[in-house]
């Protein structure tokens, strides 16, 4: 019952099935074998559905805490000369968050579960399957994850009526991309932690960004020399992104926003599958 | 089928066509340590092959780069005649691994485990659900199909294992210590498992420090020391060259000095080999030299002739202290 994989180009070792692939070689993955991988955790996880659905509430938690409770306090931010409803302001930035620990729970804490205890890869690199089916494979599930969460938060932003433009119809795949930069790196660091202790250095790094990347207040809030540093968090661009769709507020900077985003979690991706080669095909 | 003693590359009745496994100067090195220290083998497709030795010996790195999931420091490696440096998917879609560890998917039931892993294999759902069926029939575990891998039992896990590695009809069988850990029944049901996959012509490539398991299943085998080869051929042959047809034990209570008696049984036989607690002669007439051991006045506790087994042979290749 084997079956040659035609898309395996064995003297090269490479093979270039997708767009991503072709911009940053993965030695050895197709979207096909990576997609065996979205199979895998769709086998786990149609048992255990509740626990996906329970991702959902805390962004709405944070939305109805925040937003509204302490939105009726606040009452209005203006960006960029425009008055926001403060929960308009920040129900995006809520959802570039969860985006973003969406992402970051499931290629650290879960990766590093199969990686180390479960030696789950080492069974799958037994098979064809390359270093960067798997690192493909396990970010594109993080993604479909956090589209789902994405979908659904804005479904409420829709009906409390907190989506300002037709561009928000772009927030979805903006999302993904906030997604697929943090996975990536999320488990390409996950790849050089030695043990749970190193996880107190993920929160340490995402709790701040969550508080202060600009998802909670306006840049502008801050002193010229601290927006330097807010600017060069990958939040403060997934957070922008976002708000920039709903509240219709759309200009250049979109560009960098997306450069950047793009530039990290193909960098991640790669940094990961190398790592995983360097870990378990010793 | 005789296969000359030293000669591992000479390929048994039983095989046709290239061998399934070539090395040549095969070595693995991990920063200073030498795991495998430039082995030369040949397996032949339909062999029963093993690597024996102590822990550490280098087998697992060696079995790891057969399996085309660890990359040669030095040497050739062809595996089913191709180069794993650059062919290693298509090698590991006509291998079958079972390795050291489980590494069953905890997160998924007894069934879900085999029908993924065909998935990466690239198998159709519907080919890979029939064979799942038949495997969980195979290994015998069709009534716990819907379990969870967690609750079964070591030697239940071991043989959910070997399915797996079987569900892309595999040419070839790598199993790293299959029955390491697992109690005597469990042992021999994987055992005649392993057999009956022989029957059918799949070639095996095992690893064990179990003489008994060694002598079932192999049809030639290498005795791995230090990274190299301390002896090749089949187990009847080894026991041959490297032992004797009988073994002779002898006791002589708690308090006696062995060394003592081993001067006493000088002369009786070719090699004595003194433990702490007996006097082991090696002979081809186990009754005979115990009548002759009686003739010379000594009067043994207990005198046991049994059949020299390739234990006697590992021993002496890997290390215990000899009298010759």
């Amino acid at each position: 019952m084997t079956q040659t994989i035609g898309s395996a180009t064995p003297s090269s070792g490479r093979n270039s099935g997708t767009l991503l692939a072709r911009i940053v070689p993965l030695p050895g993955t197709s979207a096909r074998r990576a997609g065996l991988m979205v199979e895998r955790n769709v086998l786990v996880y149609r048992r255990a559905w509740v626990l996906i659905v329970s991702g959902f509430f805390e962004p709405l938690f944070y939305l109805l805490s925040i937003g509204i409770g302490i939105g009726a306090l606040v009452g209005t931010v203006t960006v960029d000369g425009m008055v926001l409803d403060y929960t308009v302001f920040v129900a995006p930035g809520l959802l570039a968050s969860s985006a973003m620990n969406g992402a970051v729970y499931d290629s650290t804490f879960n990766i590093f579960f199969k990686l180390k205890y479960a030696k789950t890869y080492d069974a799958i690199l037994s098979t064809p399957m390359s270093p960067g089916d798997v690192a493909a494979g396990e970010i594109c599930w993080a993604l479909i994850r956090g589209l789902i969460y994405s979908t659904t938060f804005l479904g409420v932003m829709l009906a409390l009526g907190l989506v300002a433009s037709p561009w928000a119809i772009l927030v979805l795949p903006a999302a993904v991309l906030i997604g697929f930069a943090f996975g990536a790196v999320g488990m390409a660091a996950t790849t050089y932690m030695r043990g749970w202790q190193d996880f107190e250095f993920v929160q340490l790094i995402v709790l701040p960004m969550f508080l202060f990347a600009t998802t909670f207040f306006p840049l502008s809030t801050y002193p010229s020399a601290l927006q330097a540093v807010v600017v060069c968090t990958p939040l403060y661009h997934g957070v922008e992104l976002i708000r920039a769709l709903t509240t219709g507020l759309v200009d250049g900077s979109l560009v960098v926003h997306i450069g950047y985003l793009v530039v990290m979690g193909l960098i991640g991706l790669r940094i990961a599958a190398g790592r995983l080669e360097k870990l378990l095909l010793t | 089928m005789p296969v000359p003693v030293a000669n591992v590359e000479t390929v048994p009745a039983a095989s046709s066509g290239p061998p399934l496994v070539h090395a040549r100067r095969l070595t693995k090195r991990f920063g200073d340590f030498t795991a495998v220290d430039g082995i030369d083998v040949d397996v032949a497709r339909g062999e029963a092959f093993g690597f024996l030795g102590p822990n550490g010996a280098g087998k697992s790195s060696t079995m790891r780069m057969i399996g085309c999931v660890s990359p040669p420091t030095e040497g050739t490696l062809r595996i089913l005649g191709l180069d794993p440096r650059t062919d290693g998917p298509a090698i590991r879609a006509r291998l079958g691994v079972v390795p050291q560890q489980d590494t069953l998917d905890t997160e998924l039931s007894v069934r879900e485990n085999l029908l993924i892993y065909g998935r990466y294999f690239g198998m159709s759902r519907a080919a890979v659900r029939a064979k799942a069926e038949e495997l969980l029939d195979f290994v015998q575990l069709s009534d716990r199909a819907k379990d969870k891998v967690e609750p079964l039992s070591g030697g239940m896990k071991r043989r959910l294992t070997i399915a797996r590695s079987l569900v892309n009809d595999p040419e070839m069988l790598l199993l790293d210590e299959p029955t390491t850990g697992l109690d005597p029944q469990a042992r021999h049901s994987l055992w005649d498992r392993l057999f009956r996959l022989k029957q059918r012509g799949v070639t095996l490539v095992l690893t064990t420090h179990y003489m008994d398991e060694a002598e079932q299943l192999c049809d030639r085998l290498v005795v791995m020391d230090k990274g190299r080869f301390a002896a090749e051929g089949s187990p009847r042959e080894l026991i041959a060259t490297y032992s004797t047809r009988e073994v002779l034990e002898l006791r002589f209570g708690p308090d006696a000095d062995n060394n003592v008696y081993a001067d006493k049984v000088h002369g009786l036989v070719n090699r004595v080999e003194v433990l702490p607690d007996r006097l082991l002669l090696y002979t081809d007439d186990g009754d005979g030299t115990a009548a002759a051991v009686y003739d010379r006045g000594l009067r043994p506790a207990s005198t046991l002739v049994r059949r020299s087994t390739l234990e006697d042979v590992f021993l002496r290749l890997t290390g215990r202290t000899l009298v010759d």
